[in-house]
């Protein structure tokens, strides 16, 4: 059998992309709670560490702001690191180095020095983890300007996506659905530059969008055999990343089809799936004003020239309405 | 570098951090800043002091209150001004404002807004540093150490012996309230309690601050972990611009404007390193002289344009990760 047709799981889809990085960098390093000993509660990262040595792998204390800012740290100082934050749930202990200080870096420092770090993170519910280890947070990143959030449904995806992650100059985080680590695909070969910020039609059809990602991709394919069955075309849209999300295909399919569903694992208060509805609504919708002002995708400046032109205010809220129903 | 004039031009750098904060101070009140301040009057010989042991491969995390220390780092007057009024030529762009100036040109990775971020902000350079014989410094306030960040991060650098030094400025108020009422125990106790080598230093002896810092550099860089200093010092002004300081304690600031870091600096120069009091007041003239040239430039200095908003992420520069 050649090496393109063996199976790859998604556990060591992960694990090989970490293995790759580490070996093509230097600068690359990769900490968390129980990663290195261990090789991870999920199994995901054995023999990292044995490979590498302990000042590139290592376990830190169960300390996630410590460790979420020890990274930002470190690749301000020139590193690459990759982390571990072991349940997303645990990402809130991590909120101010992550939103405050990896996230604005960029910016704030007027672009001296971006943040090339990759948080790793388990998400996700269906296997009797309860309501503190089986939540997917991506809604409470979605709205922080400097993150990327990648979402991967597959094995293969996944390592094409951590190794682009990894190259990334930005902050990313990657969440890893539980359910999907056991899942193995038929091993493809990985070419050319993936960039981050695009989607992928996973089934043509011309009746219905149906959006997601991670485990819910699976679970659209699904269900988009039985509504063939009875007479109804749907395509599939696999998101992999929610941040920056890939409005065009978003819009290109919805112009297609007419129909959009998005199914998100997730409370529908709030939750990305009225992201994907706002980016929709933005084309081919008939007559009907439904839109939105809001501040664009930057943190905000300081300097009064920047920061005065950088709200809604009541002139940009005439001038939107005028020119929308002077049509 | 001669001794002499090393020790005058740590006396300078005080100066110019103070003459800094009343320019700050005096073009807030006229409006020309706006926002708020935290001004660092009072306590210049900690960031003097330690700057003073830096080598060029070290790194500094300050806090909101940090143009002393990045003025003691090496970040200049005018780029720094230029910031505090939101012009172009700011050290960042206009984009940082008074409260989170970053120049990593001159080893500043940044002041951090938010109380204890500088303190993870070091521990995670020093991850980086370790490689390349480098030491960081966190600087921050007592306030700080009631934070998750400080047990958090000195645990983390003490188990991984990270060359980093905590420099806790106790300058006696957590913004406004007095730090006895809101911590328990005393201040070093709790970095011995983690076995951190600890000392607690005058902070307002800039030669002492100066002493300090070359041990904990010496220690850190060695590979013997991270080091906690306690620095006692005072600030001379409010938490903030809208704060007049009601709370201080009747005489207290009276009682510490006689231990002003510049008045002691200014006696020792005379008395233990034989300067004349009118080279003194001579040097003292010409950092405020410079720093008036400073202030018109800065209100002459350009406002960054609409087009200079820039972008969320940084463009990607390596190979993609598709590929093996």
């Amino acid at each position: 059998m050649s090496a393109s047709q063996d199976e790859l799981s998604f556990r060591n889809a992960i694990r090989e992309a970490i293995d790759e990085e580490l070996a093509a960098d230097s600068d690359v390093i990769f900490f968390g709670e129980d990663v290195a000993e261990a090789g991870g509660v999920f199994a995901v990262t054995p023999g990292l560490r044995d490979k590498y040595g302990d000042e590139r792998v290592f376990d830190t204390p169960i300390s996630e702001l410590a460790l979420s800012s020890a990274a930002f740290g470190s690749a301000v100082a020139g590193l690459r690191p990759i982390v571990e934050i072991m349940f997303a749930d645990f990402l809130f202990l991590a909120m101010d180095s992550l939103v405050n200080q990896s996230a604005k870096y960029w910016y704030l420092s007027n672009e001296q020095k971006s943040i090339p770090l990759v948080v790793r993170s388990a998400v996700g519910g269906g296997i009797g983890f309860g309501p503190i280890h089986s939540q997917v947070p991506i809604s409470w990143f979605l709205g922080v300007p400097g993150l990327k959030i990648i979402a991967p449904s597959t094995a293969n995806d996944a390592k094409r996506l951590l190794k682009a992650a990894i190259r990334d100059e930005n902050p990313v985080l990657f969440f890893e659905h539980k359910a999907l680590y056991a899942t193995t695909e038929v091993r493809e070969e990985l070419t050319g530059q993936e960039i981050l910020g695009k989607a992928r039609i996973v089934r043509e059809g011309s009746d219905i969008t149906l959006v997601s990602c991670m485990k819910g991709v699976a679970d659209c394919l699904e269900a988009a055999r039985l509504l063939s069955e009875i007479g109804i075309s749907a395509e599939v849209l696999d998101l992999r990343s929610l941040r920056p999300m890939d409005n065009e295909m978003i819009q290109s399919s919805f112009s297609k089809t007419k129909s959009l569903l998005v199914v998100e694992e997730g409370p529908i208060t709030g939750g990305w799936a009225g992201e994907v509805i706002s980016i929709a609504n933005e084309v081919n919708n008939d007559g009907m004003k439904l839109w939105r002002i809001a501040t664009e995708d930057r943190p905000i400046p300081f300097s009064p020239a920047l920061e005065n032109e950088f709200y809604p205010s009541a002139t940009t809220i005439f001038e939107s309405v005028r020119e929308r129903h002077a049509r | 570098m001669d001794t002499l004039k090393a020790n005058l031009e740590l006396f300078e750098k005080m100066v110019l951090i103070r003459t800094f904060e009343e320019t700050v101070q005096s073009l807030f009140q006229k409006g020309a800043i706006v926002g708020t301040t935290h001004l660092y009057s009072g306590q210049e010989a900690v960031a003097t002091g330690f700057a003073s042991a830096l080598q060029p491969q070290d790194l500094v995390a300050a806090t909101y209150r940090g143009h002393g220390h990045a003025l003691a780092t090496g970040v200049t007057p005018q780029s720094l001004m230029d910031e505090m009024l939101g012009r172009l030529t700011g050290v960042c762009g206009g984009r940082s404002g008074s409260m989170n100036v970053i120049d990593l040109e001159h080893r500043l990775i940044g002041c951090f807004g938010i109380i204890g971020g500088s303190i993870g902000a070091a521990t995670g350079a020093a991850i980086a540093l370790a490689r390349r014989n480098g030491v960081a410094i966190a600087y921050f306030g007592d306030g700080a150490i009631n934070q998750a960040y400080f047990y958090e991060c000195l645990n983390f650098a003490a188990v991984r012996k990270l060359p980093v030094i905590f420099v806790c400025e106790n300058n006696l108020y957590g913004e406004y309230t007095p730090w006895e009422d809101v911590t328990a125990g005393q201040i070093r106790a709790r970095a011995e309690a983690l076995e951190v080598k600890s000392e607690t230093i005058d902070g307002n002896d800039v030669w002492a601050v100066q002493k300090a810092a070359l041990a904990s550099f010496d220690y850190a860089r060695n590979g013997n972990g991270p080091v906690f200093i306690e620095a006692l010092t005072y600030r001379f002004v409010g938490h903030s611009r809208s704060d007049p300081g009601k709370y201080r304690k009747p005489g207290e600031l009276d009682a510490w404007k006689l231990r002003d870091p510049l008045i002691i600096a200014r006696k020792r120069l005379v008395d233990e390193f034989s300067f004349s009091p009118q080279e003194v007041d001579a040097a003292e003239a010409g950092v405020k002289k410079r720093m008036e040239e400073v202030r018109e430039q800065s209100l002459k200095a350009p406002s960054p344009g609409l087009k200079k908003l820039g972008s969320e992420f940084m463009e990607l520069k390596r190979t993609g990760g598709g590929g093996a």
